[in-house]
């Protein structure tokens, strides 16, 4: 890093813990603590659960299929909502970005409405579909929607203008032009709005079975541990909702690279 | 779609950097405007004339869509019996504070990690991992554990704004290029002159970019807990309308709590101006 703080980069070298180990420490120590807190009983409080017993939660809920059917209903429905809420945005994004007439005419009510706070529509949209699934997806539709939009815009917006020049020496036809220049070009702008959508998407799911407590999902598993007072249940529910976030993530990323394999390529021909 | 707005209309409003005379392009861009918002405006105004008919024609409900006249007045009412006024001046208070102590430790987190490798190797993993868990996945856990307070609101929204600060003053200072630093070096800074006159003002962009993150997602944050567990704010009205079946309740306060969210970015952008304007005369 930066050569100045010489001092900390010897100290960095010479402390007694390896490199690789480093991050562990603060989280073993805090489950240490953790064990010997229920271990030795330092609170009588029924909500200091020791971590075995969370363990034996966790193995419970994975046995009897508990964690299956919640997780598989909360994919589920994120999955729809992402689907409809990243195509709608790709072709709002797209016909943003390539008619300036359609910017200027939808541009600014598209503007107001995203500067509601996501969540607050979840009571109009009860109203409207219901308190089923119906809301829910319309819901992470709307997650979905608004990155993926401003980002698909923003990627063909900034396509540089050499290559539209480069497109009409060309004359490539209409369809050639956004498919094999435009969109490509915008790609990265694009792939990085959908991966933002999968984000807000994944925080939507839980707040939708939050406050539309009706059916299954692992937002609601953790709401019942809740009220029941079950920490050990939601403990667990917090670590499996990490957990399907980190995988989001590193899917995302994933494909993020392969997509865009191609750039390092073309840039490697010169 | 955080910490966006007016993108779409970005390429207009970004100020020219040339020296170049502006004068030929002054009429041109003035009555670009000046059509642009003419364009604007058929969209929204059919949308509320469709709304309109729909409720004077009878298509919907009024329990499903009130007329845009029965919310305008509802609005007023609240307004003048100062219902709406009490409710977003406690949600002001809860959102700064909570904001207020996500970016005291956002920057000190970040700051820390960004000067002191050894810091960050223990410590950015594992703050990696735990923001992993969206906003809500804490939800519950610290409804137990601190109850439904203003504690839960205040915890809830100080750790929405708390992870984009941290993360971004941290890669800010980390990415101050290590030329800016030679030079420091050249013209022999203390090490707090360095601070403060190189890394500082060199992670600024990154960090302010972060806080303006950091509102947008404590402002989130503020709104979905007081949909979840408040008798009082912006949130709770939304809810208590929707129950009541009052849907222009819930529209008028949706309204205002976009305009809020709208006004606190637009101040955070101004300040942004403001802080970093010292950037344009190096060119």
């Amino acid at each position: 890093m930066m050569p100045y703080f010489s001092k900390t980069r010897v100290d960095r070298d010479r402390h007694p813990v390896p490199p690789f180990l480093r991050g562990w420490v603060l989280p073993v120590v805090l489950v240490l603590l953790w064990w010997l807190a229920a271990h030795l009983h330092w609170s009588d409080s029924p909500l200091l659960v020791p971590p075995g017993k969370v363990w034996d939660t966790a193995l419970q809920q994975v046995a009897s299929g508990e964690l299956v059917r919640a997780l598989a209903a909360s994919l589920r429905r994120d999955l729809i909502g992402l689907v409809i809420g990243v195509s709608a945005g790709l072709m709002f994004g797209i016909a943003f970005g390539l008619s300036r007439l359609f910017e200027k005419m939808i541009g600014p009510t598209f503007h107001t409405l995203k500067q509601i706070s996501l969540f607050a529509w979840i009571p109009l949209l009860s109203v409207w579909f219901g308190l089923g699934d119906a809301a829910k997806v319309a819901f992470l539709s709307l997650a979905a929607f608004f990155p993926v939009v401003l980002n698909t815009f923003e990627g063909i917006r900034s396509v540089p203008g050499e290559l539209i020049e480069a497109a009409r020496v060309l004359k490539l036809t209409r369809r050639q032009w956004l498919t094999k220049l435009v969109l490509p070009a915008a790609a990265p702008s694009i792939l990085a709005g959908i991966h933002l959508a999968l984000v807000y998407a994944w925080l939507a799911t839980l707040g939708a079975e939050y406050l539309l407590v009706s059916g299954q999902g692992i937002g609601n598993t953790m709401i019942d541990g809740r009220e029941l007072f079950l920490m050990d249940l939601v403990i667990f529910g917090v670590i499996v909702v990490g957990l399907v976030g980190f995988a989001l993530n590193w899917l995302a990323a994933r494909i993020e690279r392969r997509l865009l394999a191609w750039r390092g390529r073309s840039v490697a021909q010169f | 779609m955080a910490r966006s707005s007016g993108t779409l209309t970005a390429a207009a409003t970004v100020p020219a950097t040339g020296h170049g005379d502006p004068a030929p392009s002054t009429y041109a861009a003035f009555f670009g405007r000046w059509v642009g918002t003419w364009l604007a405006l058929p969209f929204p105004l059919g949308l509320l004339l469709l709304w309109a008919a729909s409720s004077h024609f009878g298509w919907v409900a009024p329990q499903v869509l009130p007329s845009p006249q029965a919310v305008l007045s509802t609005f007023i009412e609240l307004a003048q019996s100062g219902e709406l006024w009490d409710n977003l001046w406690i949600s002001l208070l809860r959102v700064l504070a909570g904001f207020g102590v996500g970016v005291a430790g956002g920057l000190l987190l970040g700051v820390a990690m960004g000067l002191s490798p050894l810091f960050k190797d223990y410590v950015y993993p594992f703050f990696k991992a735990l923001s992993q868990v969206p906003v809500l996945g804490w939800l519950p856990l610290l409804m137990l554990l601190v109850g439904i307070d203003e504690a839960l609101k205040i915890i809830l929204i100080a750790k929405a704004a708390l992870v984009p600060i941290a993360v971004n003053t941290y890669k800010g200072i980390e990415n101050v290029p290590t030329r800016y630093v030679e030079v420091a070096r050249v013209l022999q800074f203390s090490r707090w002159q360095l601070l403060w006159r190189v890394v500082f003002p060199a992670a600024l962009p990154p960090v302010w970019n972060g806080v303006r993150y950091g509102f947008t997602h404590a402002w989130l944050a503020l709104v979905v807990v007081e949909l979840l567990a408040s008798s009082e704010g912006l949130g709770y009205m939304i809810v208590f309308g929707r129950q009541l079946f009052q849907l222009d309740v819930v529209i008028a306060a949706v309204a205002v709590v976009g305009v809020v969210g709208y006004l606190g970015d637009q101040l955070l952008a101004r300040i942004e101006v403001i802080l970093l304007g010292w950037r344009r005369s190096g060119f």
